[in-house]
């Protein structure tokens, strides 16, 4: 790999301990990857908040031991300065406010609250939200990034033209205290060309639809990146968060093209990059049928004990529709309903009346984390629902849960009947 | 039997991961989801569609076509790999950045683009030698070799 001079002095040591492990770390992934070099970047983000799930493994909440361990990947503590890169912490283990809903003990909560305090320090916005872009870390057209979580990846690639590998906490951690990445994979033109043309011949139309298109488009191309091509297709940024993480978790779509709404192509052939497409596949009614039994393969059960919004984090409009079905209501005694969003739009939703609604009909709006990333879910579940295709592909392999999945509204119905009547 | 163990197959390709280790092979015929995929403290695969679903990597070889899913793959490795179930060597088809940065935190012999393909000439339980360094995977006879990184 060609290295400058300020690589050079950074792998040799001169900018200290962490400077030179997160340097060689970068340097060595690169290599695997193939990377010629490394390129400045200064838009980071990644997860180093750590709770007991890392604490135990270590035997230790000491945040600068949990970092050095977690994040630089070094048997030893060291000193870490200040970050280079404008960084922001993404989703995490608990809700900062929040955290007896998750059946937290406080000292578990006192640690996190310090393994947060040792990145503020460092300088890092803590958004907590797997959803950055929705509350004001928006990368600009073209700007070379090192993101970590695959859903907040596809989009900023897709719908903005920002430039990110899918990072991992440990190279993210490392641009963030060099401010560089290898100059690989998405960051350069080739890899961005659509090589997999999606044929569309159903209405993808709601929400619930483009959930379960994301999810088959995933399944069908794995790592490729696809081109839709199709009528009135004309997704809201809701939809376009929804089935780019569904594609990221069925499959590994880091990528796509959506011709006449993403920036990057204009028609399906520029997409191409004037190229014949490698392989072609038909999106149709069939195939979204077989999708709805895929994501509910997990459920035999009706009586739904919990029900999930927002994977990721839901947008104000989500928040408001969950607010509409449960306002006057309440919900099953037997059930427990779950909003979670970022606590920036939290705040904007306590401030519309939203949450009082929500709380009113025994539901709660939660942030900073989900029950797939904290591992947690309400005492006693067996059986729950969620209206994200994401949510539903990884609880029940994380908790061995049932997982039924469908729109908000049946979500919600299910929470207020306590059954799932789809 | 004495001497060296011989091979009855071995297949060549390019040495990503210096080293060289011996373990039972878990052949996996779909890419393996970190986060969400294993549960690092015993080693086992437990995303709910995957083919090897309940099987465990834990001390062995895995052989993957390539990872996928969550950013968190490095991380859950991270964490086997603390936790004493990481897999002794990495055999696998395609790269992409979540394998490659789980590779340098697992720091393990690994080896890819082979000549023949790995998810159907090996097979799980087959007791492989894999020598990172070199580029190559030698499925042995005989059962006198336990796994380890030699």
């Amino acid at each position: 790999m060609q290295l400058t001079p300020a690589d050079e002095r950074m792998l040799v040591g001169d900018d200290g301990p962490a400077v030179q492990a997160a340097i060689q770390l970068l340097v060595r992934y690169g290599d695997l990857m193939g990377a010629e070099r490394l390129i400045d970047t200064d838009n980071v983000c990644g997860a180093n908040i750590f709770g007991p799930r890392h604490a135990r493994v270590l035997g230790t909440t000491d945040p600068a031991a949990l970092f050095s361990r977690f994040s630089l990947d070094l048997a030893e503590p060291v000193e870490v300065p200040a970050f280079r890169a404008h960084s922001c912490q993404l989703i995490g283990p608990r809700d900062r406010e929040q955290w007896d809903v998750q059946g937290i003990a406080p000292s578990d909560a006192l640690a996190m609250d310090s393994s947060e305090a040792y990145l503020v320090e460092r300088g890092v916005d803590v958004l907590s939200t797997c959803t950055p872009y929705q509350v004001g870390v928006v990368p600009q057209f073209g700007e070379h990034c090192a993101w970590m979580e695959s859903s907040a990846v596809v989009y900023i690639n897709s719908v903005l033209g920002a430039r990110t590998n899918t990072e991992g906490r440990e190279s993210s951690a490392a641009s963030m205290i060099t401010g560089r990445t290898p100059y690989v994979g998405y960051h350069l033109d080739e890899a961005r060309r659509a090589t997999h043309m999606i044929d569309v011949r159903t209405p993808v139309v709601t929400t619930e639809d483009w959930n379960l298109f994301g999810y088959w488009v995933g399944d069908r191309v794995q790592d490729a990146v696809p081109v839709l091509a199709g009528e009135r297709l004309r997704p809201s940024h809701v939809q376009l968060k929804q089935f780019g993480a569904a594609a990221a978790s069925s499959g590994d779509v880091e990528m796509y093209h959506l011709p006449g709404v993403t920036p990057e192509a204009a028609t399906v052939e520029q997409a191409l990059g004037g190229r014949p497409p490698r392989a072609t596949s038909v999106y149709d009614a069939t195939a979204r049928a077989e999708t709805v039994a895929s994501l509910c393969r997990t459920a035999t059960d009706r009586d739904v004990d919990f029900v999930m919004i927002g994977c990721p984090h839901a947008a104000l409009e989500q928040v408001r529709e969950v607010a509409r079905l449960v306002e006057r209501r309440r919900i099953s005694d037997s059930t427990s309903l779950w909003v979670f969003t970022p606590s920036a739009l939290r705040r904007q939703a306590d401030e519309e009346g939203l949450v009082a609604t929500i709380e009113a009909a025994g539901a709660r709006v939660l942030s900073d984390t989900c029950p797939a990333i904290g591992q947690f879910l309400p005492p006693g579940t067996k059986v729950f629902a969620t209206d994200s295709a994401k949510q539903a592909h990884y609880v029940p392999a994380i908790a061995g849960v049932q997982g039924w999945f469908g729109s908000v509204e049946t979500c919600v119905t299910a929470a207020l009947t306590g059954r799932w009547a789809a | 039997m004495t001497g060296a163990p011989t091979a009855r197959l071995v297949l060549a390709g390019r040495g990503v991961v210096d080293g060289r280790a011996t373990g039972r092979a878990l052949v996996c015929t779909a890419p393996v989801s970190g986060w969400g995929g294993i549960d690092p403290s015993t080693g086992v695969i437990v995303e709910s569609r995957h083919p090897q679903r309940g099987e465990s990597f834990a001390g062995g070889v895995l052989v993957l076509p390539g990872a996928k899913g969550s950013s968190g793959w490095s991380g859950q490795f991270h964490l086997a790999k603390l936790q004493g179930t990481a897999p002794v060597a990495v055999v696998f088809t395609r790269m992409n950045s979540k394998l490659a940065l789980g590779l340098v935190v697992l720091d393990v012999p690994a080896v890819t683009e082979l000549d023949t393909d790995p998810i159907t000439a090996l097979h799980t339980g087959d007791l492989l030698d894999v020598d990172g360094t070199a580029g190559t995977v030698r499925v042995l006879t005989g059962e006198e070799h336990g796994n380890g990184r030699q």
